[in-house]
């Protein structure tokens, strides 16, 4: 026939049809599965490993004692961590100055026993007071959920509404202009990096606020909380949004047909339609607030305190990792306590979206389907 | 007398709990136009597709029965489908270029079996779009996207394409069904020069092309195959009383 | 009564245009300002010279290389692997394997985990677990690997956005039409041959969107590399893996909250956070536009 890439003469047969292995095939899927699979350990290696770390706090060490002890006696310069610093604090690893500090301190130790442990058994966990580094130190998480729920609570306060009627503004009544500036406005808000509105906050936000307020404390809870709120409206905005235009055309129209007014409609038919997806997104915001750490760190004042004024200092749990591992001795006490903490926000963050899907997915189904 | 080419016994296809196709078997001859027809949905596009084992795509299929391509049972558990499919090209309903050059569409075939020569391809590829009836209005444009095309080029390259991996047998599945009139001309003509060397078995919901371009016709009708013979008969005399209805457009 | 109706709903809309104006007055009252106290020590100078005068004066260079540097080597790692892993949960797992069901949902999970979080693995993981038995494997219990350095903040990283980057894949390659495949197939295709000259190719934007939202987030976010590796004042750039960085983000942290004269170094902090915010809008706006592309290309 021609010149073709088979030889001329090729007969259907089995033997030709007969299946071959191919290499690349092979060789190809059993890659990608294991990176696919190595992804996944990876993942749940992630997991595991910060839950692991906490674990010496249910157990004694003596070992941790001593340590503590060393770490008194270093004072880390506060955000210089040049190269230099780096080195000689890190120093500490090496094999002989452990030694060293170790015979040093050997009378610490037994005062600190006597003084009162400071292992962080449950029970001290549940104590009023933040003091890692003192001379006893105390690592009672009540603060520290107490900040953090004052500023997820002013910043939802402030966020929600405003996030779900802005929201609503977009779904019923925005004309389409408009909706081509508020979207991409919101996107852009959505792409700040929580440094950048940390910053915000603590060069105008924080004046401003005082300006008007006019308290003492220039980084409070109140600051912190805007500004987080900042971070949670694009959330809570963008997926109101989608449980408000997911509504069924069906049920406006008929709203429209019995004689409402487009406001009515709105407000009577499409919000309380929307209700889980509403409910689902004021979740995932808190969910985000609870795991800031950079707007925490500049604009909350960072005092481990318990308060109900607004407008005084507070120290959220993630900010507390972040202001307090780079200084930590690994394996210590404080150490698995900030672990703890990680361990905390992971299980709250986790089961707050758990909770969001689960609500979204099956009651809002539910609901249209009229059970 | 043609020889046999394909012969399928007792081929029934289930997706899930639904039976497709019931029990169909038939005899298809080499280097001639066999035409399934039948109202929509009757199942000829998926029993066309058990013919180069594409149905195993396709996840709760379960086919029972035997389909044998020059006696060999191409269901056979030792065959290997991607060699099949080179025997046995498709050209589907809707024309499916990829988003590169129409040399690299139609190269494609001999390239994933390991031919890189350049001057071969060039080759191969000139031949193809020439059996096509289609390289005078391309050659000029090789290297332009396939996209660029009209829908009725499309298809001819698509036709080209397949025909660059040199089948035995070509099965089309509507293959203008999607085109206007002159395309479908075209195409048709191209059928009839094709069968000189190609088995050809296609799958049309327009009566009037099958009349025209085959020399066997397979009626089928829920699943089942009604009645087949020579396309002569089928249109003038048929046997069955649901062929002579369908024919004559008392339903569709 | 009706009129207290039209009232009542002029009040309301009211309500609502104004809450969705005042976000967009907040969002441009925060652009200028920032414009505004950087503008001045903005400049081509200010972002090719290094810092002098112990931060009080002088560019930013350092930073944004250090920046640079931490997201290729975050894409490098994870731009493959989140590639590779989409196309495992696309074109080979099927729908309702366990194996497939686990990677979505820890990539959901994944997803939802504070940044912080990642911080303390690569601390507790990387630096001390990895690099710490390098160290005493091959250095013999000498501190070189168990350290904070580029290569474990940039690993970090690579976890905190390969979601983003599955994510974007299997949209991508999801869009590439069923037809296609099914071309490619009937020529006599194998699976690897199809998804190798077929797919991948198709889904360029998809991971190139992917690429591009990973690093943006990989610009902005310093909690995961505040104790891996970010490091306010380097005399020198980062030349080997064990090297510690600088960074745009961590260098406005540092220095509103920590520096010696927090009036003198203001405008270099607004001018960083300009340039921050910049690179992360036209990333973000890149990978926006490229994304609508696609999902024109897929309708």
């Amino acid at each position: 026939m021609d010149s073709s890439i088979e030889n001329t003469g090729f007969v259907f047969s089995k033997e030709s049809l007969r299946k071959k292995f191919r290499w690349s095939e092979f060789l190809s899927e059993k890659i990608i599965t294991g990176v696919a699979f190595l992804s996944i350990t990876i993942i749940i290696l992630i997991f595991f490993f910060v839950f692991r770390e906490t674990l010496p706090i249910f157990k004694q060490k003596k070992e941790t004692v001593t340590i503590e002890s060393v770490q008194k006696q270093e004072q880390y310069g506060g955000a210089e961590t040049s190269e230099q610093t780096n080195a000689s604090g890190q120093e500490q690893y090496g094999v002989i100055s452990k030694d060293t500090m170790m015979i040093e301190n050997r009378v610490m130790t037994e005062d600190t026993v006597v003084h009162g442990s400071d292992e962080a058994t449950v029970k001290s966990l549940m104590g009023k007071e933040w003091l890692p580094v003192s001379d006893r130190p105390r690592y009672g998480l009540i603060p520290l959920l107490v900040g953090t729920m004052k500023i997820t609570l002013l910043a939802i306060l402030f966020a929600a509404p405003i996030a779900i009627l802005a929201a609503l503004f977009s779904a019923a009544f925005a004309t389409h202009w408009m909706r081509e500036i508020i979207k991409p406005a919101i996107e852009l808000l959505a792409g700040f990096p929580s440094v950048v509105i940390g910053f915000f906050a603590l060069m105008v936000m924080a004046s401003f606020f005082q300006n008007i307020f006019g308290y003492d404390i220039r980084l409070n809870a109140f600051v912190g909380g805007m500004a987080m709120a900042l971070a949670a409206i694009p959330i809570i905005f963008t997926i109101t949004e989608d449980a408000l235009t997911a509504v069924p055309h069906s049920y406006t129209e008929a709203s429209l047909a019995l004689g409402a007014s487009r406001w009515q409609t709105a407000l009577f038919v499409t919000l309380p339609a929307a209700t889980p997806g509403i409910f689902a997104a004021i979740l995932l915001g808190i969910g985000r607030i609870f795991g800031e750490t950079m707007i925490a760190l500049m604009a909350t004042g960072n005092a481990a305190m318990i308060s109900a004024n607004p407008f005084e200092s507070v120290r959220t749990l993630a900010a507390t990792i972040g202001a307090e591992m780079a200084e930590v001795v690994f394996g210590d006490t404080h150490y698995s306590v900030l672990f703890l903490i990680g361990s905390l926000l992971f299980v709250f963050t986790f089961c707050l979206n758990a909770l969001a899907e689960f609500y979204v997915k099956g009651r809002l189904v539910k609901r249209f389907q009229g059970k | 007398m043609k020889q046999t080419k394909i012969q399928i016994r007792d081929l029934t296809l289930f997706y899930g709990e639904k039976m497709a196709l019931n029990s169909i078997s038939m005899d298809i001859s080499e280097k001639e136009v066999t035409a399934f027809i039948g109202p929509s949905g009757c199942g000829k596009s998926t029993f066309l597709r058990t013919l180069n084992r594409m149905n195993d795509l396709i996840p709760h299929v379960k086919i029972t029965g035997e389909v044998l391509v020059d006696s060999v049972y191409i269901y056979d558990k030792q065959i290997d489908v991607v060699n099949l499919r080179k025997k046995v090209g498709m050209v589907f309903q809707k024309s499916n270029p990829f988003t590169k050059s129409i040399y690299e569409n139609v190269a494609y075939g001999p390239r994933i079996n390991g031919l890189n020569n350049r001057k071969k391809l060039d080759e191969i590829v000139e031949t193809s779009l020439q059996k096509a009836f289609i390289w005078e209005e391309v050659k000029d444009r090789l290297h332009d996207s396939a996209m660029g095309l009209s829908g009725g080029q499309q298809q001819r390259m698509c036709i080209a394409r397949a025909l660059a991996v040199n089948p035995e047998i070509i099965l089309m599945d509507e293959p203008a069904s999607a085109l206007d009139p002159i395309s479908t001309a075209k195409i048709e003509e191209l059928i009839f020069e094709l069968k000189k060397n190609y088995t050809i078995v296609i799958v049309t919901h327009n009566m009037q092309q099958a009349a025209r371009v085959s020399d066997i016709t397979a009626f089928f009708y829920l699943g089942e195959l009604i009645e087949h013979g020579k396309t002569k008969k089928i249109f003038t005399t048929p046997d069955k009383k649901q062929t002579e209805d369908y024919i004559t457009g008392r339903f569709g | 009564m009706r009129i207290k109706n039209r009232i009542t709903g002029l009040l309301f809309i009211g309500t609502t245009a104004f809450s969705a104006f005042l976000i967009i007055a907040v969002i441009i009252l925060l652009l200028v300002i920032i414009i505004i106290g950087g503008k001045e020590t903005f400049s081509w100078k200010f972002l090719t010279s290094f810092p002098e005068d112990g931060m009080m004066k002088g560019g930013i260079f350092p930073a944004i290389y250090g920046t640079a540097l931490l997201v290729v080597m975050m894409s490098i790692a994870a731009v493959p692997f989140g590639t590779i892993t989409a196309i495992y949960l696309t074109e080979y797992a099927s729908e309702t394997s366990f194996l497939a069901q686990t990677i979505r949902f820890a990539v959901r999970t994944l997803a939802t985990v504070p940044s912080i979080i990642f911080g303390l693995f690569g601390l507790g993981f990387f630096i001390k677990f990895v690099g710490g038995g390098m160290d005493n494997v091959f250095l013999g219990g000498q501190l070189k690997w168990g350290q904070p350095n580029i290569l474990w903040a940039s690993l970090t990283m690579s976890l905190l956005t390969l979601p983003v980057v599955i994510v974007s894949v299997e949209e991508a390659i999801r869009a590439v039409p069923r037809e296609m495949r099914e071309a490619s197939l009937a020529l006599g295709g194998t699976k690897w041959e199809t998804i190798r000259r077929i797919v991948i190719p198709g889904s360029r934007s998809g991971i190139m969107t992917g690429t591009i939202l990973a690093v943006s987030r990989g610009a902005g976010e310093v909690a995961p590399i505040l104790f891996t590796g970010a490091a306010y004042y380097l005399a020198t750039l980062p030349t080997s893996l064990s090297d510690q960085f600088m960074n745009l983000g961590y260098h406005i942290y540092i220095m509103s909250t920590q520096s010696a004269n927090v009036d003198q170094t203001l405008p270099i902090q607004f001018a960083t956070t300009l340039v921050l915010l910049m690179l992360t809008f036209m990333l973000n706006l890149t990978a926006v536009v490229i994304r609508s592309r696609l999902r024109r290309k897929a309708k």
